[in-house]
């Protein structure tokens, strides 16, 4: 064996896709079903696996992470389910407006950072909004293998609640929907209670609801390891800065709508990253000197890590300042 | 004074805290011989949580010392064991119809507080649901690697095993789904040269 | 079939031998003339032809024999192989890698038929042929693992994953250095290395768990671990200590060169795609001292590991009483002169013993 480890390539091996279809679900969310262009199975995956999906934006590279909605058993195809956030830097507004049936993108082999805990005797599922997506995949597992689980989906309105209709229509006992515009709220406390022994909860929504969520269970005396949450941070657009990058003596220009790490790799350093969310720690970057303030967006680090100033998380947060050199 | 400082040790081997009340849909104590005084201990700090609890209680030689002071506590259901053992079905009992929510206040030997720390896991309670303080006997729960047998209340080290006879050298490592050290030949490479016992950290 | 199968034994009269051939692909630990512990993780994507990190699970001459010595310890003592209940789907995870693995990398024994879940396996080397209906467990003898890792050479740990650790819940151990899968089933990973001397104070496992945490689906990671063997036993297990360990009392000065044996674990680690667990498969290559002081390199090296490694290492890689017995004999083959960096034997280019 060599002396010296090899380098992995960040973020892992990619799959050449082709779209087999573009299925619009209301205003705002689409789904996007990808084959392979030699008709090959996937790799199977496990529910509430991501994919970092990449696309050429004008010239403009970016990878996106999704959840994997499609059944984890039917190795035909992969299927993600987009929001678009008009708001966003663009990656979902290109996906919903430049992509079409038959084009060719690239996505990455699954990484779950969202996992079932497989020893639970029950799942209790809370879904907010978009945060629907992985638990399309644990239902369709759960069901194939007789596992116990319930679904509490909270959204703005019927219009907007995607994919309620087919779930309630087909697990009508064990999904239940709350739509805010008909003042319906999610009852926590209420479900939470007389939950047996073993039983996990599952949140994925904005950052409110997962905060809600995790401070309820544990004043229910629910402890922490028996309660999951992802919450995928979409990087925020914000004012442009300059980077230079010490290891490499290259420096970068960061645009409004791209973030630090996507310039990073536009400039052609490589750099490691898992879920572009600000949650898996992979590329975590040291800060050598930051005159200025850094605008950390990420759940990973520690409060007394971003107090410090020594540490980022390129792939959501931001610098505000004259000057910042990252150890990249 | 029923405290005993562990001296530091390898991963697997348990650290024991101090009783706290935390917040709960339920409350599960489960104590033997002075572990009594670590509930006492926490009836003094919070007395409504121990008034809401149940109380599980194995005096193990300690007799009547401490049975009359837990029921003082005024514990919502209190019960008296004569064993461990004896007290299996009633747990079990208890943990099939408990909740999400309960915690789980343990008190005494480390062989008590193991085996009823892994009867509560297997009945699917987050192990962070699980409190753990020593009180008393420092004796180990054994397990001889060669024949599966436990010998209960090792004080010694080496010690025989209960069950197959040979001589067995304790070992820090601890295995939480079986609630025991590992015992392992102390004379494997020299069959017969056996060392004389020692009381265990002596 | 292409590849010979001996016929040898791994206890009693200890007839296992080790070919030229595998030799010289013997994978040979030390890449400096020192050791000390370290994360040594390097991506497991092939490596040169003929070596034993070329396929993602390697086959030798021992298959055959191996699989009857796990047959015998699993007949004695059934606790070697366990899978706690959440870890079922794990298995299968692991027995479609080794199928589709062992299938593509050796198609002349293996042989995999696929038409939905309706699985045919053929195993030319054991003579099976077995239909079953994939994520059944009723269509096959033994659970998932069970039946795959009963035919696959090394050890297995089947790793759960949450709370950001890894927990051993299942695996299948008859060929461990030391440690009991029994005692260690539902451990972490911080625990169930407890035992392991300076490597926790060294932070070691801090890194390699931050490390095993992120191996991701088609990125397989691997490093070696070793240790000493007197006499080539698969089985040094602890249940068996009382057995085994005073064969280590038996080594003479005539001896040694055929009794004692470098034991080398080529460790692999895989994330199962459907479980989101890690396999963690742990291959034990025995090699006798006579054999590797054929490798003038190796014997110039290995002499100088043994005789530079730390008490409390050699200590608890069990041979700190051997280790003068051992050094009498390997000083026989260190001429002094410098060693080529790397693990490789370099025969064409390394000098031959000069005394």
């Amino acid at each position: 064996m060599s002396a010296a480890p090899q380098k992995a390539k960040a973020g892992g091996g990619t799959i050449d896709v082709v779209v087999r279809a573009i299925v619009p679900l209301n205003d705002l969310v689409t789904r996007f079903e990808f084959e392979r262009p030699d008709g090959a199975p996937f790799p199977p995956f496990s529910p509430g696996a991501h994919t970092i999906v990449e696309m050429n934006d004008d010239g403009r590279p970016r990878k996106n992470p999704y959840s994997l909605m499609s059944d984890p058993s039917d190795t035909s195809h992969y299927a993600i389910s987009v929001r678009r956030d008009d708001e966003g830097r663009g990656g979902s507004r290109f996906l919903h407006t430049a992509v079409s049936v038959g084009d060719r993108l690239s996505v990455s082999y699954p990484v779950n950072l969202f996992p079932l805990d497989l020893r639970a005797r029950k799942h209790v599922f809370l879904a907010g909004g978009i945060g629907i997506t992985p638990f399309l995949s644990m239902i369709a597992q759960l069901e194939r293998q007789g596992g116990r689980w319930e679904l509490h989906y909270a959204c703005r309105s019927e219009s907007l609640a995607s994919y309620a209709d087919d779930l309630t229509g087909r697990h009508a006992n064990k999904v239940h929907v709350y739509y805010s515009d008909r003042k319906e709220a999610l009852p926590l406390e209420d479900l939470l209670d007389g939950q047996p022994l073993g039983t996990h909860v599952y949140v994925c929504g904005p950052k409110g609801m997962i905060d809600w969520v995790k401070t309820t269970a544990a004043d229910h005396g629910w402890p922490g390891d028996a309660v999951h949450a992802e919450e995928f941070l979409a990087p925020q657009p914000g004012d442009p800065f300059d980077v230079h990058l010490a290891r490499s003596g290259i420096d970068v220009h960061v645009e409004p709508h791209e973030s630090l790490l996507e310039a990073i790799e536009r400039a052609g350093v490589d750099a490691p990253f898992l879920c572009r969310g600000g949650a898996c720690g992979q590329c975590e970057t040291d800060v050598i000197e930051a005159d200025g303030e850094l605008i950390h967006a990420d759940h990973w680090l520690e409060d007394d890590q971003k107090a410090s100033g020594k540490k980022i998380m390129p792939c959501v947060s931001r610098f505000a300042g004259k000057k910042l050199v990252l150890d990249r | 004074m029923s405290r005993f400082q562990f001296p530091e040790s390898i991963a697997s081997r348990p650290v024991y805290g101090t009783l706290e009340p935390r917040p709960g849909k339920a409350h599960l104590m489960i104590a033997d011989a002075e572990g009594a005084e670590a509930l006492l201990d926490l009836a003094v700090r919070d007395p409504a949580l121990v008034r809401a609890a149940h109380i599980i209680y194995i005096p193990k030689g300690t007799g009547e010392s401490y049975v009359p002071r837990l029921e003082m506590c005024g514990p919502a259901q209190f019960h008296v064991a004569p064993s461990y053992e004896a007290s299996v079905p009633r747990l079990r009992r208890v943990l099939t119809d408990a909740h999400m929510g309960l915690q789980l206040y343990l008190a005494g030997t480390e062989g008590l507080m193991g085996q009823a720390m892994s009867e509560a896991i297997e009945h699917g309670l987050p192990q962070r649901s699980i409190q753990r303080e020593h009180r008393g006997s420092v004796a180990r729960r054994m397990q001889c690697v060669h024949c599966k047998g436990i010998t209960e209340d090792v004080t010694t080290d080496p010690f025989v095993c209960a069950h197959c006879g040979l001589h067995l050298f304790v070992r820090d490592h601890y295995s939480r789904r079986l609630a025991a050290f590992q015992g392992v030949r102390v004379d494997a490479e020299d069959p017969g040269n056996v060392p004389d016992p020692v009381e265990l950290y002596q | 079939m292409t590849m010979q199968f001996n016929t040898e034994t791994f206890r009693d009269d200890y007839s296992f031998r080790n070919s030229d051939w595998a030799i010289r692909r013997f994978p040979f630990p030390f890449h400096e003339d020192s050791y000390m512990y370290s994360v040594n993780m390097e991506q497991h994507r092939g490596g040169p032809e003929g070596s034993v990190y070329e396929k993602r699970f390697d086959v030798d001459e021992h298959y055959v024999s191996e699989m009857h010595d796990r047959a015998l310890v699993l007949a004695e003592d059934p606790l070697r192989c366990q899978s706690l209940p959440h870890m079922t789907l794990a298995g299968w995870d692991l027995l479609e890698l080794i199928m589709v693995s062992k299938s593509e990398d050796y198609p002349d024994l293996f042989e995999l038929h696929r038409d939905g879940n309706q699985w045919r396996w053929i195993n030319k080397p054991l003579g099976i042929d077995d239909t079953f209906t994939f994520l059944d467990e009723t269509t096959l003898p033994y659970g998932p693992m069970e039946y795959i890792t009963r035919q696959t050479q090394g050890d297995f740990a089947v790793l759960d994953q949450r709370e950001e650790n890894l927990w051993m819940d299942a695996g299948m151990v008859t060929t461990q250095a030391d440690w009991s899968l029994d005692f260690d089933i539902g451990m972490n990973f911080f625990e169930w290395h407890a035992p392991v001397p300076r490597a926790h104070e060294m932070g070691i496992f801090k890194r390699a768990l931050k490390f095993l945490l992120n191996v991701q689906q088609g990125s397989p990671a691997r490093r070696l671990n070793w240790t000493m063997t007197v006499n080539p036993r698969l089985d040094t297990s602890p249940e068996n200590y009382h057995k085994w360990g005073v064969e280590k009392t038996t080594l003479t000065p005539e001896n040694i060169g055929a009794k004692q044996h470098l034991r080398v674990e080529l460790q692999t680690f895989f994330r199962l795609p459907r479980s989101n667990a890690l396999v963690f498969p742990i291959r034990c290559y025995l090699i006798a001292f006579q054999d590797i002081v054929t490798v003038p390199k190796w014997g110039r090296r290995l002499h100088r590991v043994v005789r530079d490694l730390p008490e409390d290492l050699a200590d608890y890689k069990g041979f700190i009483a051997n280790r003068p017995l051992m050094l009498d004999y390997l000083s026989q083959y260190d001429d002094g002169l410098p060693t080529s960096p790397g693990v490789w034997p370099d025969l064409e280019t390394e000098p031959p013993l000069q005394k």
